[in-house]
């Protein structure tokens, strides 16, 4: 299978949220896209994680940075933004950068080409090399919504990663848990889109102080799905 | 030929004192020592099995008094038989005065006493398979393990049929590296096929004798039967409701009863209804495997000090440990096979000579074909083991780790002694090499880890840990079997104070299944250790439970289906009955009568086609097949047949499956397009939906991901969890699940994807035996349309509501939940 080809996400309908001034569309391969800036945010991208593994003798399958990689290629195929943001943790560790491969260096270089880059800046990587390209800053504003790693004070309305939500919803004695949106009145955090990158659930005390005028998870599928608190479920 | 001569004066005045004689198959296995050979004792319970392993051992210790070095190691897959074992010996040992010391090593040896045990062998020492791994890991084995003459391994016939022994049958062949005088004694309950077993005790070599196999004849003929019950078990269900009053009285007019289930569920409903009928205050007790571990021990202290009358059980007391003088066993359900039967029987009245007494209670009409076929079985001295394993390439992966840490090894070699094991006397040299290259550096093809190997080759060709954190992990993730997630249940009402959640920490009762507790919502009752209890949430990796108020019904149903599938060789003989009406006479009559029906209205399964019944109900149309192989089996081809009538346009919407057979449903008339020709069904169960279509369904498959989460930490690919580590078992899984995806998507042919896929053939998918029977029925599938359902078919029928997953089935669910969600905020 070709791996920049095949990979499997989702073409199915987006969704179009409002946060602040700011007008989203949410895609349910994980990414949000402005289109008023024609601009496309990624989070947590967590690339070469796995290698940061094998460095404990824990040999993860060292394809996470390619499969990740992927999905960014098809989400910039659908939308051809004019800029990319990386909402911070987008490489895993301080030397992830110098261990990508040649071929996931090059795929990258493809895909800043022709476009503005921004690394946010996360926990993981607060210095992203200068040979990783793009530009880098802690935070950026647009109109009156803040996009940032991690959830700042609740003062302004803000898009933001780090936490890496994931809902489990039960219905009729089953139950599915999934990567989703936590969108609420005043911020919306986005769900990691790492291949290896797991999920905090949204009903973890975490997330509490961040929605306190309740939360609604765009669960991730071959489209996004709705689901409201009540039929949220803890792990 | 052997004579009570060849036993020393000392032995031979021990037997004497106890009034005993010494026992044919005990000098057999005496002489086979003497002349250096392995020995294989195939012995029903009660005869002494124990004893005869050992006594060469001692013999030849008492021989040798200034004897200084490990002498025997006896391997149990059981901590507590061991100790048990230990205790036993000790009696011999003590009153003849013999120069041994004898010692047990499991995991709750204090570190002090394992190092001393390094320094200082006893002569022989009792553990496990486990510790045996960790033992000969240790950078001293080949000093520890130099003077050992004998192994003797207890259970075998258990031990075999799981990857517990193709790490024990890998661990052996290390042992005859380290000790090439060792003699092995296996110890086994009677088995079909004993060459097959006796198989695991020598390296499979040229040249290497095969070792005696020395059997003891049944004792006497168990008195067993099925529990006559007033009222008739009922079509469906795992209750055995029915019986409860008949199970009282029994238990009443004996001594101590075994009342063997075969779920935990099933444990805590017997227990409860028993006690609802216990006007007489009788002393049953409760024994699981959820159990908080010293509500076990009491239960077995109490047995063993005759001061109970009955204790309901599963599996848990299967395995030999003389717990009592039991002189009932009552087996609740269907025995799910003869062999399973036979040990649990055996549980009564330990001694040979007299006959054990025993009672099968069928809980539902099929269960009863099965219970007689059981004990038609028995009555034969028919058995069931199962077939002979291919060692699962994951358990290498763990050895090969634990090879290296003893010291250097070189590829070649190494390989050959593996395969001297019997479940991998198979074994490729391409597997082998992947295994070690997986171990080194992960394995994968296009891109590797060589800078973070764990093992590396040498110069000198050798291969050796790359660093002493290496062997830390590797005793750290030692063993193969993989927990479940299990929540303990904490009894303890919360409190809410200031919009905290407050815990007051009340008594821990045992543990649930993660999966099981997901399940509840707040306020749900239902059955843990004997008591209904109220659900009251989830706290920080705890159930919270309460009591309720007595007379309170458990809400959740606590049955969750039987853990043994149906043995083929029960399914043969059971599929043989339902085909011959002059045999019904011995089945009950509501029973003989239900087949009558199934004859008169659709037609009965004859042993070597499969009949497929089509009819509609209630707007929905039904397909209906008896293959009898085994709820795993007809899971995995309910999976597959509804993939392919979707393909086929006859919209299925889902399927329930039990031990017996399996019906799918859908909105398009099967039976029609089979009748117009439009849908072949010699098509639909074409044995080449084992290929693409069993890949497809894989790649989305919870039960293969769970496979391969089993095999990834076997093989050390991810780390195991303890307790106190942060994550809980969920967790794990759903990143295992990630590693699963990215890794079939880059590199399908893996090893651990090839170790996984192998395991889910004969584990939780039964692919193999789904296969076989595929092949055997192909040509023979008989169609019966029907206008309404069959008399066979309600049995499985009745299972509807409990699953229904296929395909899409998610995506329909949170579509479904959002609806839901519309719903309500529309209202």
């Amino acid at each position: 299978m070709n791996a920049m080809g095949g990979e499997a996400i989702p073409a199915g309908e987006a969704q179009v949220l409002r946060l602040g001034r700011l007008d989203l569309v949410a895609d349910p391969a994980g990414a949000l896209f402005i289109p008023d800036e024609g601009m496309l945010v990624v989070a947590d991208l967590h690339l070469e994680k796995a290698s940061s593994f094998a460095g404990r003798g824990v040999f993860l399958p060292p394809y996470d940075t390619r499969a990740t990689l992927a999905v960014v290629a098809r989400l910039v195929a659908r939308y051809a933004p004019r800029a990319v943001v990386a909402l911070g943790d987008s490489f895993h560790d301080a030397g992830a950068h110098a261990r990508l491969e040649v071929r996931d260096r090059e795929a990258l270089a493809a895909l800043q080409s022709g476009r503005d880059w921004l690394w946010v800046t996360g926990n993981h990587d607060p210095e992203v090399p200068r040979a990783a390209g793009g530009e880098r800053a802690a935070e950026l504003r647009l109109a009156d919504v803040v996009l940032r790693h991690a959830p700042g004070d609740n003062g302004t309305a803000e898009i933001v990663g780090h936490l890496h939500p994931a809902a489990r919803v039960r219905l009729t004695g089953r139950s599915v848990r999934r990567r989703c949106f936590a969108a609420g009145a005043r911020r919306i955090v986005m769900p990691a889109l790492g291949a290896l990158t797991g999920g905090l659930n949204l009903r973890d005390a975490a997330f509490r102080p961040l929605f306190p005028d309740g939360v609604t998870a765009l669960v991730l599928g071959q489209r996004l799905y709705a689901i409201g608190w009540p039929l949220l479920l803890p792990d | 030929m052997p004579t009570a001569a060849a036993l020393p004066p000392a032995f031979t005045a021990w037997f004497a004192g106890r009034g005993w004689h010494v026992r044919r198959h005990q000098l057999d296995l005496l002489a086979s020592a003497r002349a250096g050979r392995s020995a294989l004792l195939v012995a029903p319970t009660g005869a002494g099995k124990t004893l005869a392993g050992f006594l060469p051992s001692l013999v030849e210790l008492a021989q040798a008094p200034d004897r200084a070095g490990l002498h025997t190691l006896y391997i149990s897959p059981l901590k507590a038989l061991a100790v048990d074992i230990a205790r036993n010996l000790e009696a011999p040992v003590t009153e003849m005065g013999l120069p041994v010391k004898i010692e047990t090593r499991t995991g709750d040896t204090p570190a002090h006493k394992r190092a001393r045990q390094i320094a200082r062998p006893p002569h022989i020492l009792l553990t496990t398979p486990e510790q045996l791994a960790l033992l000969l890991a240790h950078r001293e084995a080949e000093t520890f393990f130099a003077s050992l003459r004998r192994v003797v391994l207890d259970e075998l016939h258990a031990l075999v049929t799981s990857k517990r022994g193709d790490l024990l049958s890998l661990g052996l062949m290390r042992l005859f590296a380290l000790a090439p005088q060792v003699t092995t004694v296996g110890l086994s309950a009677t088995v079909r096929e004993p060459e097959v077993l006796a198989r695991y005790l020598v390296p499979q070599r040229a040249g290497v004798a095969a070792p005696d196999i020395i059997t003891v004849k049944e004792g006497a003929r168990p008195h067993i039967g099925i529990l006559e019950s007033r009222l008739a078990p009922p079509l469906a269900g795992h209750t055995a409701l029915h019986a409860m009053e008949e199970i009282y009285r029994a238990i009443r007019d004996h001594r101590l009863s075994l009342v063997f289930v075969n779920t935990r569920m099933q444990a805590e409903f017997v227990f409860q209804e028993l006690w609802r009928l216990n006007d007489d205050g009788l002393a049953i007790a409760l024994h699981h495997g959820s159990l908080d571990a010293g509500q076990r021990r009491r239960v077995e202290a109490a047995m063993a000090e005759g001061r109970l009358k009955a204790v309901v059980c599963t599996s848990t007391l299967d395995l030999g440990i003389d717990w009592g003088d039991v002189d009932l066993v009552i087996n609740v359900g269907a025995p799910k096979g003869a062999s399973r039967l036979m040990q649990r029987i055996g549980r009564a009245n330990h001694r040979l000579d007299e006959p054990s007494k025993a009672f099968l209670v069928p809980a539902n009409r099929f269960e009863v074909l099965e219970c007689r076929a059981a004990l038609d079985a028995v009555a034969e001295a028919a058995q069931d083991t199962p077939d002979a394993r291919t060692g699962a390439l994951e358990v290498l992966a763990q050895h090969v780790l634990g090879r290296a840490c003893a010291g250097p090894f070189d590829a070649d070699a190494f390989y050959e002694e593996v395969r001297g094991a019997a479940p991998y006397a198979g074994l490729s040299r391409r597997d082998f090499d992947d295994v070690v290259a997986f171990v080194a550096t992960g394995g994968y093809a296009l891109r590797s880890y060589e800078r973070f190997a764990r093992i590396v080759r040498g110069k000198d060709g050798l291969w050796r840990v790359a660093n002493p954190r290496v062997a830390q992990q590797y005793r750290l993730n030692v063993g193969t079997i993989v927990e479940e997630p299990m929540l303990r249940v904490r009894l303890a009402r919360p409190r809410r104070a200031g919009g905290m959640t407050v815990v007051r920490g009340g008594r821990v009762l045992g543990e649930v299944e993660e999966y099981f507790a997901e399940g509840l919502t707040p306020g749900d009752t239902f059955v843990f250790a004997g008591e209904v209890l109220r659900f009251e949430g989830i706290h920080e990796n705890e159930v919270i439970a309460s009591r309720t108020a007595a007379g309170t019904d458990p809400k959740v149903p606590s049955y969750a289906g039987g853990k043994f599938p149906l043995s083929s060789f029960l399914a043969s003989r059971v599929r043989h009955m339902i085909a011959n009406p002059d045999d019904w006479h011995r089945l009950p009559k509501p029973v003989a009568n239900w087949l009558m029906a199934q004859k008169m209205k659709s037609r009965l399964p004859r042993p070597g086609e499969l009949l497929v019944e089509t009819f509609p109900r209630g707007g929905r149309y039904y397909l209906v097949t008896y293959p009898f192989e085994g709820r795993l089996a007809h899971q995995t081809l309910g999976m597959l047949l509804t993939r392919r009538l979707e393909r086929a346009r006859l919209r299925p919407l889902g399927f329930v499956a039990n031990d017996y057979g399996l019906a799918a449903w859908g909105t398009a008339d099967i039976g029609l397009a089979v009748t117009q020709g439009r849908l072949s069904l010699a098509d639909l169960f074409a044995p080449d939906m084992l290929g693409d279509d069993l890949e497809d369904w894989l790649a989305e498959s919870a039960l293969m991901k769970r496979t391969f989460r089993h095999c990834a930490i076997i093989a050390g690919m991810i780390e195991r969890r303890f307790p106190g580590q942060e994550k809980t078992g969920r967790q794990v899984t759903m990143s295992t699940d990630l590693v699963y995806d990215v890794l079939r998507r880059h590199e399908p042919d893996h090893v651990l994807l090839r170790a996984a896929r192998a395991d889910a053939a004969t584990g939780l998918l039964d692919v193999r035996r789904l296969g076989d029977m595929l092949v055997r029925v192909a040509g023979r599938i008989v169609h019966a349309p029907l206008d309404h359902l069959s008399p066979l078919s309600v049995a499985v029928m009745l299972e509807i509501g409990r699953e229904m997953v296929y395909g899409e089935a998610a995506e329909h669910m949170l579509a479904e939940a959002e609806a839901a969600m519309m719903e309500e905020a529309m209202r």
